[in-house]
């Protein structure tokens, strides 16, 4: 069953088209990542999805109904967005910033309730920052501050969670950290996960489908194993990769430029 | 619970120093009062006592306006921190300064007659129309207002204010009217006044203090807003609205004082820590407690004479701003 689908969606910035006539499906509980070169369009539709943008022309689904018609407090019960790290609420401690994650349920002049406590424990517990609640995000490294976003992510509790570059600016070992939390939502506790990634091993290791997108197009789509080709990677990234086979997944050994009209 | 306590606390702690504040500024000044006329003005009012009708008619009401003014002020400018993401904001950033000064200059040429009751309406249009002016052309783009074009909009369209009625004066020879508007003072607030605009302030005031947690998600960036379905152009709207109203009326009432916007927010901050729940009442308690005490000093340190009580605040505001700059770029 699809969770998310979009149908024909367009959208156009400074009246710019970067996505064209897009139709893509994401399936429940499953782990859907995009790929694609920068500029590729990647992002926006990441941002179209998590009803950031407005599509100039299409529409976008959230279980089978159109988000444009779907009250926005109501989306953010079913779907919570990590959007790319841009964000500087330095001067908040882990602790409010996961609380954050409990708006959705809210009411305007309520405290927090009994479930609300429960949820952002449950959250912080979840992605290992119970330990740095009460420091101020201006004083963890990049890989705990990237835990702390996930755990509000966490806190508000959807079942689908969406990631824009979630590793970006991390190290290998945080990186692999948030890719393992990643993963373990999905298969713990059943969320579907969709995000946008530049690592390729990372992608085909922790995906179940993958959907490449280049200039604004949908480039192909499928499993892992359909989609991670020689052939797919020379139209998508113009790169010639030498693929092995690890845990009946590919993973790309090195790659060079591929120029067009190559011999093999 | 102990943070809470300790909350309670810092806010009985300002409220017995308002009222201290209040207490001596009604009994101090040009004019010494004993304690037993400032009490016999409230309890057994002799209107034939000059020293009690001083207390009633003229003191009180500057000193109520001093209090409102203050609270209004600091509050404006927590807000416009908020909503910018920038520190050293302050309410003149919405032009609000500079278009109560314009009315107040068409006033003084046009109407030299006018009453102070009507020139002080005039200028809170002048703010709301130059407020106006800074949120149609920040919201004009895409971005939706966006703090950057806010800033922006809102110093090009003072600049544009006040050229016009610095030209205007200059023709009209009106340099020393208005000079003691741009120093501030609270000398001239009448009950008049108070009565027409205080509610106002008051209804400000208790509106910002319900919106506390939605200014706390201000902290986020625009996208997680949106992503945890709350409306960013609500949000802001409803505070800058808030603002033109609150310092719209205060610019007016006793001109643009400087510096009250700005420190008393960060003091706030530092005793309280960063959730606007808390932070939004003491922003007011100690707006006030300023405004009451720069008054009484403006008027006991060269009595009969008035000294402008916006160059008190910038006395102390000041060094301030200087400290406030190092810290935070050291923090960078």
């Amino acid at each position: 069953m699809d969770i998310i689908e979009t149908k024909q969606v367009c959208v156009s910035y400074e009246k710019q088209l970067t996505i064209h006539d897009l139709s893509i499906k994401i399936p429940k509980g499953q782990v859907t990542t995009l790929i694609g070169p920068n500029g590729c369009g990647k992002s926006t539709l990441i941002r179209t999805i998590a009803r950031l943008l407005k599509p100039s022309d299409g529409s976008v689904f959230l279980d089978s109904e159109n988000i444009n018609g779907k009250k926005t407090s109501d989306i953010a019960k079913e779907m919570a967005v990590l959007p790319q790290s841009s964000d500087v609420a330095n001067d908040l401690t882990v602790k409010e910033l996961v609380t954050f994650g409990r708006i959705p349920y809210r009411h305007r002049f309520s405290t927090l309730s009994a479930i609300d406590k429960e949820k952002i424990d449950w959250a912080m517990e979840k992605a290992s920052v119970q330990d740095l609640q009460n420091r101020r995000l201006s004083t963890l490294s990049g890989g705990q501050r990237q835990r702390a976003w996930i755990a509000m992510a966490i806190a508000q509790d959807t079942d689908t969670i969406i990631l824009d570059e979630p590793t970006t600016y991390l190290d290998l070992t945080h990186q692999l950290d948030v890719m393992l939390l990643i993963k373990e939502l999905n298969e713990k506790e059943h969320r579907t996960i969709v995000m946008a990634l530049h690592d390729l091993n990372h992608a085909a290791r922790f995906s179940d489908q993958l959907i490449a997108i280049k200039n604004g197009f949908l480039q192909t789509s499928g499993t892992v194993n359909q989609v991670l080709t020689k052939d797919n990677l020379r139209n998508i990234f113009d790169i010639d990769a030498t693929i092995v086979e690890k845990d009946n997944k590919p993973l790309i050994l090195t790659y060079d430029r591929w120029k067009k009209g190559e011999a093999v | 619970m102990n943070r809470r306590v300790k909350f309670s606390l810092q806010v009985i702690v300002g409220l017995v120093i308002l009222a201290m504040l209040l207490l001596l500024s009604v009994r101090y000044g040009a004019n010494q009062n004993s304690d037993a006329t400032v009490f016999n003005s409230f309890f057994h009012y002799d209107s034939s006592n000059v020293d009690q009708r001083i207390i009633r008619d003229i003191r009180l009401p500057r000193v109520i306006g001093a209090m409102l003014i203050g609270a209004a002020l600091a509050v404006s400018g927590g807000l416009m921190q908020s909503v910018t993401k920038n520190p050293m904001a302050d309410s003149g950033l919405l032009g609000i300064n500079a278009g109560a000064a314009f009315m107040l200059t068409l006033c003084f040429t046009f109407f030299p007659k006018m009453s102070t009751l009507n020139t002080t309406v005039f200028s809170v249009i002048g703010a709301g129309i130059a407020a106006s002016l800074v949120f149609s052309i920040s919201s004009m783009k895409k971005s939706q207002m966006s703090p950057t074009m806010l800033v922006l909009s809102g110093m090009a369209i003072s600049a544009f204010f006040t050229a016009i009625s610095e030209g205007i004066a200059l023709v009209a020879h009106l340099k020393q009217d208005l000079a003691f508007w741009h120093f501030g003072g609270v000398s001239a607030v009448s009950w008049a006044q108070l009565y027409r605009l205080g509610p106002w302030i008051i209804i400000g005031l208790i509106a910002v203090m319900f919106m506390a947690s939605n200014l706390n998600l201000l902290t986020l960036s625009d996208d997680t807003i949106k992503s945890l379905g709350k409306n960013t152009m609500a949000i802001r709207l409803i505070s800058l609205i808030c603002v033109v109203v609150l310092s719209g009326i205060s610019v007016s009432l006793v001109g643009a004082v400087a510096f009250v916007g700005l420190i008393i927010p960060h003091i706030a901050k530092f005793l309280v820590g960063t959730n606007n729940k808390k932070v939004i009442p003491m922003t007011i308690i100690l707006g006030a407690d300023l405004t009451v005490l720069a008054d009484l000093i403006a008027r006991t340190i060269n009595p009969p004479n008035e000294t402008p009580f916006g160059i008190i605040i910038s006395l102390v505001g000041v060094p301030f701003f200087i400290y406030l700059a190092r810290k935070d770029s050291s923090q960078i």
